[in-house]
């Protein structure tokens, strides 16, 4: 899972109300870099090994997210990198000149609620880390949802707390923490996978992703994976936020750089933390327990119990302090301060609760779901506007803070998303890339009906 | 700088080459652990000053 930091390093408060000048564009190997760091995160500890908990098969694992990562990386290559470099501005003025501030602000609040969850489960895997050296402890399993006890809230406190004032007040601090743990903390991945191998009861495939779900797990196989390898990022991609990325981009082929998070994060990394809750289950059968903290530190000792603090806080930061962002944005009257405290209380109010981290890829899902289909707005804009005889940035036309087209377009499908969801307990990632074409097919429908002044012109961005 | 450089990438071989090793029947569970540490404590120590501060 990506970060939010790629929307919050100092970059994105550059040029963000007007293109990016020519001045300003970069080569491929800052883009490189930065997907390799970003998408090496905590979370990735989490993810692993659910896929063996949801009782993923060995092919499902290895060719299943080999597709799904490809997948992701021709999105990014071939949908989300031209339009970023055609329009150059961030997705947030896109968004506002299409749908207008007010609808924007809507964006701004899922968004932010969004992330601050995804903070918490951050917050919750950095916490099973700290709270290793204290035996009063108890570490999550599976099935936990609620806290686990005194200890566990106290240690989620703490940090959630340090978390939200280095947020505050130390943003850029953590941010170049990041970026200097990145290599090693891929190679403490690695590391992780490496040091399981001798100690697992046997190297064979099928023995380490078994194909059987656990007890009280819901199941995913080849389809489930490939589609959420490919859909965990969906709102970058599809939806269209790495726009704030790829439009300092010199040429279209810096959308490749994506490859480096997806095959050293998405694909590496997971197999690594796979193979460290092989290694757990088959030593403690049914005891096993998935939280990253005792698992790492078992395999690699002090070393990934520092690379799992450090990947939890480097990735929890810059999501509260970008959801802290989007709450001021949804608010004007409140500082990015007070935005922040709201985003990291929340967070850690989520922290407290393991059933945010145990369900990730469920949150991952239904965060895709949620936010993607405002992409299909911008492709539907950027491309088709002129060929269907659409009013393209129909809020700038016309002056108007609220598209009611766009609005409709987004929540009909996501609310249909919802209810199937919670009716059929469908996988979120199935409804990711129809829920999106939905969107862009309705908004299309609503232009006709309710955008009919002015009259149609597309115009260049 | 140079020195810097050397030692980041000394420290990135001290924090995989274990974990080979020991893959390999080489190196004991405990020799493993203590060399990773020392591997990462070597890196936050050089790639600051390699990498500028994170700021590179």
């Amino acid at each position: 899972m990506a970060d939010a930091s790629t929307t919050a390093t100092t970059e994105v408060n550059e040029y963000e109300r007007e293109r990016v000048p020519n001045h300003a564009l970069k080569g491929p190997s800052s883009f490189w870099g930065m997907y390799a760091g970003e998408h090496t995160a905590g979370t990735e500890f989490m993810l692993g090994p659910l896929f063996i908990a949801w009782g993923a098969s060995a092919v499902d694992v290895i060719v299943g997210l080999l597709l799904g990562n490809i997948l992701a990386v021709l999105t990014w290559r071939y949908l989300t990198t031209p339009i970023a470099t055609d329009l150059r501005m961030t997705l947030y003025y896109k968004l506002e000149k299409i749908c207008g501030r007010k609808l924007v602000s809507l964006y701004n609040l899922a968004n932010g609620v969004l992330f601050c969850f995804l903070a918490g489960a951050m917050v919750t895997v950095s916490a099973t880390a700290v709270g290793v050296p204290f035996p009063g402890v108890q570490m999550p399993t599976f099935t936990d949802t609620m806290p686990t006890g005194l200890a566990w809230c106290i240690v989620v406190l703490i940090l959630g707390a340090i978390q939200t004032v280095v947020a505050v007040r130390g943003y850029s601090f953590v941010a170049r923490v990041g970026h200097l743990a990145a290599p090693w903390m891929f190679l403490v991945f690695v590391a992780c996978g490496l040091s399981t191998l001798p100690k697992l009861a046997s190297l064979e495939p099928s023995k380490i992703w078994t194909g059987v779900a656990l007890n009280g797990q819901a199941s995913i196989g080849f389809v489930g994976i490939v589609l959420f390898s490919w859909l965990c990022n969906a709102a970058m991609h599809l939806g269209m936020s790495d726009l704030s990325i790829f439009r300092y981009a010199r040429k279209n082929s810096s959308g490749w750089a994506a490859a480096a998070g997806m095959f050293l994060g998405h694909y590496v990394a997971w197999i690594c933390a796979s193979l460290l809750f092989a290694l757990e289950l088959q030593q403690r059968g049914a005891d096993a327990s998935n939280a990253p903290g005792p698992m790492v530190f078992s395999a690699t000792g002090w070393a990934g119990l520092i690379c799992v603090v450090i990947a939890g806080w480097t990735t929890a930061n810059p999501t509260i302090y970008r959801a802290g962002l989007a709450f001021q944005g949804v608010l004007p009257a409140i500082s990015r301060n007070t935005g922040t405290i709201i985003a990291g209380t929340v967070a850690t109010i989520a922290g407290l609760f393991p059933a945010f981290a145990m369900k990730l890829l469920d949150f991952v899902g239904i965060y895709g779901t949620v936010l993607a289909p405002v992409g299909a707005i911008i492709v539907v804009d950027h491309y088709f506007a002129r060929r269907l005889n659409l009013t393209s940035n129909w809020a700038e036309r016309t002056g108007s803070p609220f598209n009611v087209a766009a609005l409709l377009a987004w929540v009909l499908p996501v609310a249909v998303f919802f209810y199937l969801y919670k009716q059929y307990n469908i996988f979120a990632s199935y409804m990711t890339v129809p829920v999106w074409i939905a969107c862009g097919i309705l908004y299309i429908v609503f232009s006709k009906l309710f955008l009919r002044n002015p009259a149609p012109v597309a115009v260049a961005s | 700088m140079k020195l810097a450089r050397l030692v980041a990438l000394l420290a990135l071989v001290l924090t995989l080459g274990p974990a080979i090793l020991f893959a390999a029947g080489v190196l004991s569970d405990a020799a493993m652990k203590h060399t990773m540490l020392v591997g990462t404590l070597l890196w936050f120590i050089a790639a600051p000053r390699w990498l500028h501060g994170g700021t590179a």
